[in-house]
C-alpha cells in the first residue's frame, strides 16, 4: 500500500490538502496510509521551501500549494 | 477605472435601497459596497499576474540562483524583490528559513527577503491600489523593498550566525551533501493558466472574508467618525506620533487584507499617511505569533536584534512617508 505525507505545520492549507487527498482517494477507491508530518525538523528533513508538501512513498510530489483532486489523481496512478 | 463601481454603489445604495444620500448610514453603505467591489477585482487581477511571475520564478529556482551567483552586494536586492513577488504564508516562514540556509545564501540575504516578504505581497498592493492609488502604493512597495534591503545588510554586517540553533547549524554542515532539490515538471504558459487563474481565485476567496470585516469597519468609521477627528490627538506636528505607533503595531498581527481599509479611514480622518503606513508595516511585518514561529531557528537574542532593526527602520520609514507623501 502507498504511503502519503502531508507535510504543514497546520495552517489551513494543509488540511485542505488532506481533504483533497482523502476524498480522492474514496472516489477512486483506493486506499494508502495518509500520515501527517506536523514537526517542522521533521518537515525539513525533506528539502522543502513552502508548506503544505506532498510526499508518496518518500518522494516530494508537490509543494507550497493545494493540490486539485486531478492533480492528485495523476500522482496516484 | 472604476467610475462604473462608484456609479452602481450610488444607484444601489440611493436609488434602490433608498437611503438618503448624505446620511450617516448612507455613506457607510456606499462605502462599503465601492470599496468592496473595487478591491476584489484589483485583488483578483494582481493576484493572478503575480501567479503567472511565480509560476517562472518558482522559490527553489529563486534559491539556486542566489546561491549561484555572488552578486557584489546585489543580492540583497534581489532577495528583497524576490520576497515582494512571493505569496506569503507565515507558516512558510521556517521552512524558507532553513530553505535559503541548506542553500548557503548567506544569513542577511536571508532577512532581506524574510522582512520584505510580509511587507510587499500581492494583497497588500491590491488593498493599497484600491485604498490609495497609484503613487502611495508604488512609494509603499518601493520602500517595504529598500526596507529589507537595508535591515539585510545591517544584520548581515553583524555576523549574527552563532546566534541560530543547534538544529539550524547542524543543517549547515549537512548543506554540503547537495541534495537534489525537488523541481516541479516543465508545463507550457497555456496549460498553466487555468491552473493560475484557479489559484487566484482562491486566494480571493480566502481573503474575502477578511476584507470584508476590514472594510466594514473602514465603512462604519467612514460614515460615523467626523472628518479631522484623530488629528487633534496624532496629527503631523506630534513627533513621536511614529515611534508610538509602530511600537503599538509590532506586537499585533493582522493581514494585510484587513488592515488596509482601517487604515484608508484613520487617513481620511485626519492621521498622517506616513504615520499610518508605517503602523500597517509594523502590524503585517512583525509581531508575536511569527516570533513564535522563528524561535525554532533562532536565539530569542537573536530574533529580538531581527525586531529591532526592522522596528528602527520602518519608524525611519514612517517619518519619510511623512516627509514626501
Amino acid at each position: 500500500m502507498k504511503t502519503i505525507k502531508i507535510l504543514g505545520t497546520g495552517c489551513a492549507k494543509c488540511k485542505q490538502t488532506e481533504a483533497v487527498i482523502r476524498e480522492t482517494l474514496i472516489d477512486l477507491g483506493l486506499e494508502a496510509n495518509i500520515e501527517k508530518v506536523e514537526d517542522i525538523q521533521k518537515i525539513m528533513e525533506y528539502d522543502i521551501m513552502s508548506t503544505p508538501a506532498v510526499v508518496l512513498d518518500g518522494v516530494v510530489k508537490m509543494t507550497g500549494k493545494v493540490p486539485t483532486k486531478e492533480e492528485v489523481g495523476a500522482m496516484l496512478a | 477605472m472604476f467610475d462604473w463601481v462608484q456609479s452602481f454603489a450610488d444607484w444601489l445604495i440611493y436609488n434602490l435601497v433608498g437611503i438618503e444620500q448624505g446620511s450617516h448610514l448612507g455613506d457607510a453603505l456606499n462605502f462599503f459596497v465601492y470599496d468592496t467591489i473595487k478591491i476584489i477585482i484589483l485583488l483578483f487581477l494582481i493576484t493572478f499576474v503575480m501567479g503567472i511571475v511565480n509560476a517562472y520564478f518558482p522559490i527553489e529556482r529563486i534559491r539556486s540562483f542566489l546561491s549561484r551567483n555572488r552578486l557584489y552586494g546585489g543580492e540583497y536586492l534581489l532577495a528583497s524583490t524576490f520576497g515582494a513577488v512571493t505569496p506569503f504564508c507565515s507558516c512558510s516562514s521556517v521552512p524558507l528559513f532553513i530553505g535559503f540556509v541548506r542553500g548557503g545564501i548567506p544569513l542577511g540575504v536571508t532577512f532581506a527577503f524574510l522582512v520584505t516578504s510580509p511587507l510587499v505581497n500581492e494583497v497588500a498592493v491590491a488593498v493599497l491600489l484600491g485604498s490609495f492609488g497609484l503613487k502611495t502604493t508604488a512609494i509603499y512597495v518601493a520602500t517595504g523593498i529598500t526596507l529589507g534591503v537595508i535591515s539585510g545588510i545591517i544584520l548581515g554586517r553583524l555576523k549574527l550566525e552563532h546566534l541560530l540553533t543547534d538544529w539550524v547549524h547542524k543543517l549547515w554542515e549537512e548543506a554540503e551533501a547537495g541534495r537534489e532539490a525537488f523541481v516541479s515538471e516543465p508545463k507550457t504558459f497555456l496549460e498553466r493558466l487555468p491552473g493560475i487563474a484557479r489559484d487566484a481565485l482562491g486566494i480571493v476567496k480566502s481573503v474575502t472574508p477578511y476584507i470584508l470585516i476590514g472594510i466594514a469597519i473602514g465603512a462604519a468609521m467612514h460614515g460615523y467618525v467626523p472628518e479631522g477627528f484623530f488629528e487633534a490627538y496624532i496629527g503631523k506636528g506630534t513627533w513621536y506620533a511614529v515611534p508610538l505607533a509602530v511600537l503599538i503595531g509590532v506586537p499585533m498581527y493582522a493581514d494585510a487584507t484587513g488592515i488596509v481599509p482601517v487604515i484608508q479611514v484613520f487617513v481620511a480622518k485626519g492621521i498622517p499617511i506616513g504615520t499610518s503606513l508605517a503602523f500597517m508595516m509594523a502590524v503585517v511585518g512583525l509581531s508575536i505569533p511569527e516570533a513564535m514561529l522563528l524561535k525554532k531557528v533562532m536565539t530569542i537574542k537573536l530574533i529580538a536584534i531581527f525586531f529591532g532593526i526592522v522596528t528602527i527602520c520602518i519608524i525611519f520609514s514612517g517619518y519619510l512617508f511623512n516627509l514626501i507623501l
